[in-house]
């Protein structure tokens, strides 16, 4: 079984990453890009759970380790 | 007096923390392993900078897990001064014994550069003995020291007088241009609410003698000294 774990910045949180992937697409073109933020993404594998214990587990992963709390937030999502 | 100096996997200022301790300040020095979960007979604690894990993941995040954190959890929790320096710092934040986090720094690139930085309070052991006001020199070398906390929780640390450090000109004034990385309200290093645990992004070990430019930072390794000889 596998999860996905998306974390990203907070919206209050200023990401010098993305501004300067934003300011590189305006300098390629795309003048319709309006904002962009840069995120992690995690696939975890899971073997011998059920999806809900699998969702338990890398929820809490996801809280303890892969994001903090003070600039971060994150999603979880199970695959059947 | 005994002061320990952690090791993590991929710390490369601990044997600089230890030479200032042992040679230039004459205490006695302790490496201590990451894995080791026992700090008796150690009266102060230095984590170290450099790029623990890697800093994979996070800067410090994974070495927050180390074993030794329980035990400098407990040290700082009985009022054992505790020093973050650089990573060292950025593991404290992480094992939630500091206040805040750090974001890339505001122009995207690592900064290995002299600063200068003034003491805001003077009630914690690493600068017991300097006065408000006081503008050290020493090199920052990191990619991560933007310091981030919301605004209200901003507000809250100011109020609870946990700004020990603030990045400004070499006669103490806040400028803009002073403050390398972006951090919030200039942030160089705070305190937690005990004021025992003190964290910094500026390396006091490397200016600790006038031989590599600065020996300002060994004020915060003698005001330690002073703070545990009158403890």
């Amino acid at each position: 079984m596998r999860a996905r774990v998306y974390v990203t910045l907070k919206k209050s949180v200023f990401d010098p990453q993305g501004k300067t992937i934003h300011d590189a697409l305006r300098s390629m073109g795309y003048s319709g890009v309006a904002d962009v933020r840069q995120g992690k993404f995690f696939e975890v594998s899971l073997e011998g759970v059920s999806p809900d214990q699998a969702k338990a587990t890398v929820e809490e992963i996801a809280h303890r380790i892969l994001s903090n709390p003070v600039i971060e937030s994150y999603r979880v999502e199970v695959e059947p | 007096m005994r002061i320990g100096v952690v090791t993590f996997p991929g710390s490369n200022s601990d044997h600089d923390a230890y030479h200032v301790v042992k040679h230039v300040c004459g205490q006695e020095a302790r490496f201590v392993w990451h894995k080791e979960t026992d700090l008796s007979g150690l009266d102060a604690v230095v984590l170290p900078g450099g790029f623990a894990y890697g800093d994979y993941l996070r800067t410090g995040a994974i070495a927050r897990f180390s074993p030794v954190m329980q035990a400098v959890t407990a040290f700082a929790g009985k009022g054992g001064p505790v020093l973050g320096i650089c990573n060292g710092f950025q593991i404290l934040q992480e094992a939630g014994l500091l206040p805040g986090a750090m974001l890339r720094n505001r122009s995207v690139k690592f900064l290995s550069q002299p600063v200068h930085i003034r003491v805001e309070r003077i009630d914690t052991p690493f600068t017991a003995g300097l006065a408000t006001g006081d503008v050290l020199t020493m090199p920052i070398a990191h990619g991560e020291g933007n310091f981030y906390l919301p605004d209200d929780e901003l507000d809250r640390i100011e109020g609870e007088g946990q700004v020990v450090f603030r990045y400004t000109t070499k006669d103490g004034r806040l400028e803009g241009a002073a403050n390398p990385n972006g951090s919030a309200r200039a942030i160089a290093g705070v305190c937690n609410e005990a004021r025992n645990v003190v964290g910094l992004m500026p390396h006091p070990e490397r200016a600790s003698e006038p031989e590599v430019g600065s020996a300002d930072g060994r004020k915060l390794f003698e005001a330690l000294i002073g703070a545990l000889q009158t403890a």
